[in-house]
C-alpha cells in the first residue's frame, strides 16, 4: 500500500543495475506506482531511465535492490507478470519484410487475451496501413505499430520508453489522447520521455533522474515548485541596487547584477514583483525589459541537473558557482530525492 | 494486495500456451523465409543437388568390405547436407537477422520465453529439412534401388538427435558475429568441416584410423553413422553408444553454450 491507500502496481526498493562493464547506470533508485497512476521517468540521455525500465519489465536482472510489479518479481517470475503487462521499447524491432497485419497477428498469437488485430491497429491510426510492409513504414508508424503491440493484451501495466520520439506534433498528440483514455480506463502507466510537456502534460507524478539517481520527485507542481520564480528587469540610469527597496523584505533570496540587468530568484513571486512595482510606482521610474515569469517544469529539470552534477552552471547566466545551496533552500512540500 | 483485480482482463494467469506461440512464431518465420529468396534457395535446392554429385563421386570409391552400399552413403549424406543447409546455415542468418533488428528483443518482452522464441524460429527450417528428408529417400529408393532400412530405428534417432543439435548449434555460431554476412562466415568452418569430416563426402570406414577416430568427435558424425547404420544394420552396439553419446554430448554442449552465450541484443 502506497501513502495514498492504493495498491501499488510497480514498487523499486533501492534498485541498482549495472552493466558488464562495471558501469553502475542505476544507482540505488526507490519510487512506487499505484494503481491506475501515471508516472514519468525524466532524465536527459544516459541519466539512466532505459536501464531502469528494463529491470521493471524483467528483460534484466538487478544489481541490487526489489522490484515487484503487480506483486511479482518480473525477471524470476516472468510468466506470471508478462501476460498482464504492455511494453514499448525505445527502439522497437520488427521483421521488415512482414506486413503490419502480419507482425500484429504474430504478437497476437503469443498474448493472452489479444484484442483483433483491426481493433489494436485502429486504436495507434494504422487501420489503413494493414497490408504494408513494416519496412515501409515511416519512423513514427513504427512508434504507433510498437504502440499497438504494446496494448494488444489490454494489459493492465504499460511501460511505454519514449513513446513519441520521432513522432510528429500530430501523432505526439494523438499518442498523447490515447494514453490518457488509457490512464481513464484505470491502466497504470510508467512512461519515459525526455520531453517536460510530455511528463506535464500526461504524468500524475513523475522522477526526475539524474546520473542514475532520483533527484527529485512528486507532483508536476511539486517538483516546479522546488525552484524560485524569477524576475529580471534593466536598472533605470542613475540608480543603484541599493536605491531598490530591501531584497530580503520582498523575499528575494537570490540576486544578480550583469550590466544593468537586474536578476532576482523568489519563492514569493507576488509579494516580490509587487514590492518593485511599487517602488517603481513611486520613484517614477520605467523597469525596462521587464520579466517576471513562474518556475516550470523545465527550469526545475535543468537546475535539478546541474546541482546533482555539481556542475557551475552553464545553461544560465543568473546562476554562477559561486552562490552553491540558494536553489535547494526551498520549503517546499516536493520530496528531494535523497542523493545517496 | 489480492482485492483488486482488473476489470477487462479477469485473467491473472495468460492464455497462451508454448504450442501456441511457438506456432505464431514459426508461422511469421515460415512467410520471412518465402520472402527471404537467397536463403530459401540454399535450404532448399543445395541438398537436393548434392547427391547427384556424390552419386558420381562414390561409383569411384572402393565400399567393399566396408559394409556400406551406396544407397546408404547417399541417404546418409544427403540428411547430412540438408541438416547443415536447410537447418544450420539458414538458422545462423535467421538468428543474427532477428537479433540485428532487435525482433529478438521485443519478442523477450512478451509472453514467450527464451527456448520458445529459438525453438519457435527454428520450427520452419527443422520442418523443411524433414520434408527433405523424406522426399529424399523416398526419391532415392525409387531412383536408386536404394532398399528398405534394415533398423529404420537408428535412422530416426539420428535425424532427430541432428534436427535438435543443428539448431542449438546454428544459435551459438550467430552469437559470435555482429551482422547476417558475418554470422554466414561464421558457419562456414563447422559446414565445411562437417562435409570433410563427417563421413558425408568420404566415408569414415575409408579414412585412416587414426583420422576416422578424430572425426567420429564431429557434431554431424552421430547423425551420419546412426542413419547410415539404420540402412545397412548390423551397426556394432559399440558405434551406437559412441554415436549417440557424441551427439548427445554436442547438443548438450551447444543448449549449455546457448545459455551461457546467446545475445538477444546488438552489440553496441
Amino acid at each position: 500500500m502506497n501513502t495514498n491507500g492504493h495498491e501499488n502496481v510497480i514498487d523499486v526498493t533501492d534498485l541498482r543495475r549495472v552493466y558488464g562493464g562495471g558501469f553502475e547506470a542505476v544507482r540505488g533508485i526507490t519510487f512506487s506506482v499505484g494503481r491506475g497512476e501515471l508516472f514519468a521517468l525524466l532524465g536527459t540521455n544516459g541519466a539512466g531511465k532505459t536501464s531502469t525500465v528494463e529491470v521493471l519489465e524483467g528483460l534484466a536482472a538487478p544489481a541490487a535492490g526489489r522490484v515487484r510489479i503487480l506483486g511479482h518479481d518480473p525477471y524470476t517470475e516472468r510468466a506470471a507478470v508478462r501476460p498482464r503487462i504492455g511494453v514499448m521499447l525505445q527502439e522497437g524491432g520488427f521483421p521488415s519484410e512482414l506486413t503490419v497485419g502480419e507482425t500484429i497477428r504474430m504478437w497476437a498469437g503469443c498474448t493472452s487475451g489479444a484484442r483483433p488485430t483491426k481493433e489494436a491497429l485502429e486504436l495507434v491510426g494504422l487501420g489503413k496501413r494493414t497490408g504494408v510492409r513494416v519496412k515501409q513504414l515511416s519512423g513514427g508508424e513504427k512508434r504507433r505499430l510498437d504502440l499497438a503491440l504494446a496494448l494488444l493484451g489490454r494489459p493492465e501495466v504499460l511501460f511505454l520508453d519514449e513513446p513519441t520520439t520521432g513522432l510528429d506534433a500530430e501523432g505526439r498528440q494523438a499518442t498523447w489522447e490515447l494514453v490518457r483514455e488509457l490512464r481513464d480506463e484505470g491502466t497504470t502507466v510508467l512512461l519515459t520521455t525526455h520531453y517536460l510537456e510530455e511528463a506535464e502534460n500526461l504524468a500524475g507524478r513523475l522522477a526526475i533522474l539524474h546520473e542514475g539517481r532520483i533527484a527529485a520527485t512528486g507532483t508536476p507542481a511539486e517538483v516546479t515548485a522546488t525552484q524560485p520564480s524569477r524576475i529580471g528587469f534593466e536598472l533605470p540610469e542613475g540608480y543603484f541596487l541599493g536605491d531598490l527597496p530591501p531584497l530580503a523584505e520582498l523575499g528575494v533570496i537570490d540576486h544578480e547584477m550583469v550590466g544593468r540587468t537586474v536578476r532576482l530568484r523568489t519563492n514569493e513571486l507576488q509579494r516580490a514583483a509587487t514590492g518593485l512595482l511599487v517602488w517603481a510606482e513611486r520613484t517614477r521610474v520605467e523597469l525596462r525589459g521587464l520579466d517576471v515569469r513562474s518556475a516550470s517544469l523545465e527550469e526545475a529539470f535543468l537546475q535539478i541537473a546541474r546541482e546533482a552534477s555539481g556542475a557551475p552552471a552553464a545553461l544560465d547566466a543568473s546562476v554562477d558557482g559561486a552562490e552553491p545551496g540558494l536553489a535547494a533552500a526551498s520549503g517546499t512540500n516536493a520530496k528531494r530525492g535523497a542523493v545517496k | 494486495m489480492t482485492a483488486v483485480t482488473h476489470e477487462g482482463t479477469g485473467a491473472e494467469a495468460g492464455t497462451t500456451t508454448p504450442v501456441s506461440r511457438m506456432a505464431a512464431l514459426a508461422r511469421a518465420e515460415l512467410t520471412l523465409l518465402g520472402r527471404t529468396k537467397a536463403t530459401l534457395f540454399a535450404a532448399l535446392f543445395v541438398p537436393l543437388v548434392m547427391p547427384v554429385g556424390l552419386s558420381t563421386s562414390i561409383d569411384g570409391m572402393d565400399l567393399s568390405g566396408t559394409g556400406l552400399s551406396t544407397g546408404a552413403v547417399i541417404i546418409s549424406s544427403t540428411l547430412g547436407f540438408s541438416l547443415l543447409f536447410a537447418v544450420y546455415s539458414s538458422l545462423v542468418s535467421v538468428y543474427a537477422a532477428r537479433r540485428e533488428e532487435l525482433v529478438l528483443k521485443r519478442l523477450r518482452t512478451g509472453e514467450l520465453r527464451d527456448a520458445e522464441i529459438l525453438a519457435g524460429a527454428a520450427l520452419p527450417s527443422v520442418a523443411i529439412a524433414l520434408v527433405q528428408s523424406v522426399v529424399l529417400i523416398a526419391a532415392c529408393i525409387a531412383l536408386l534401388d536404394v532398399g528398405a532400412p534394415e533398423a529404420p530405428h537408428y535412422a530416426v534417432l539420428g535425424l532427430l538427435l541432428g534436427l535438435v543439435m543443428w539448431p542449438a548449434l546454428a544459435a551459438v555460431t550467430s552469437s559470435f558475429s555482429r551482422s547476417v554476412e558475418g554470422a554466414q562466415f561464421m558457419s562456414m568452418p563447422l559446414i565445411f568441416l562437417s562435409m570433410m569430416g563427417s563421413g558425408t563426402f568420404v566415408p569414415l570406414e575409408v579414412m585412416p584410423d587414426g583420422l576416422a577416430r578424430i572425426c567420429e568427435l564431429l557434431p554431424l558424425t552421430p547423425v551420419v553413422t546412426l542413419v547410415r547404420g539404420g540402412w545397412t544394420g548390423g551397426l556394432p552396439a559399440s558405434d551406437v553408444l559412441t554415436a549417440v553419446v557424441t551427439g548427445v554430448a554436442w547438443t548438450a554442449l551447444a543448449m549449455w553454450a546457448v545459455r551461457r552465450w546467446f545475445r538477444w541484443e546488438p552489440r553496441r
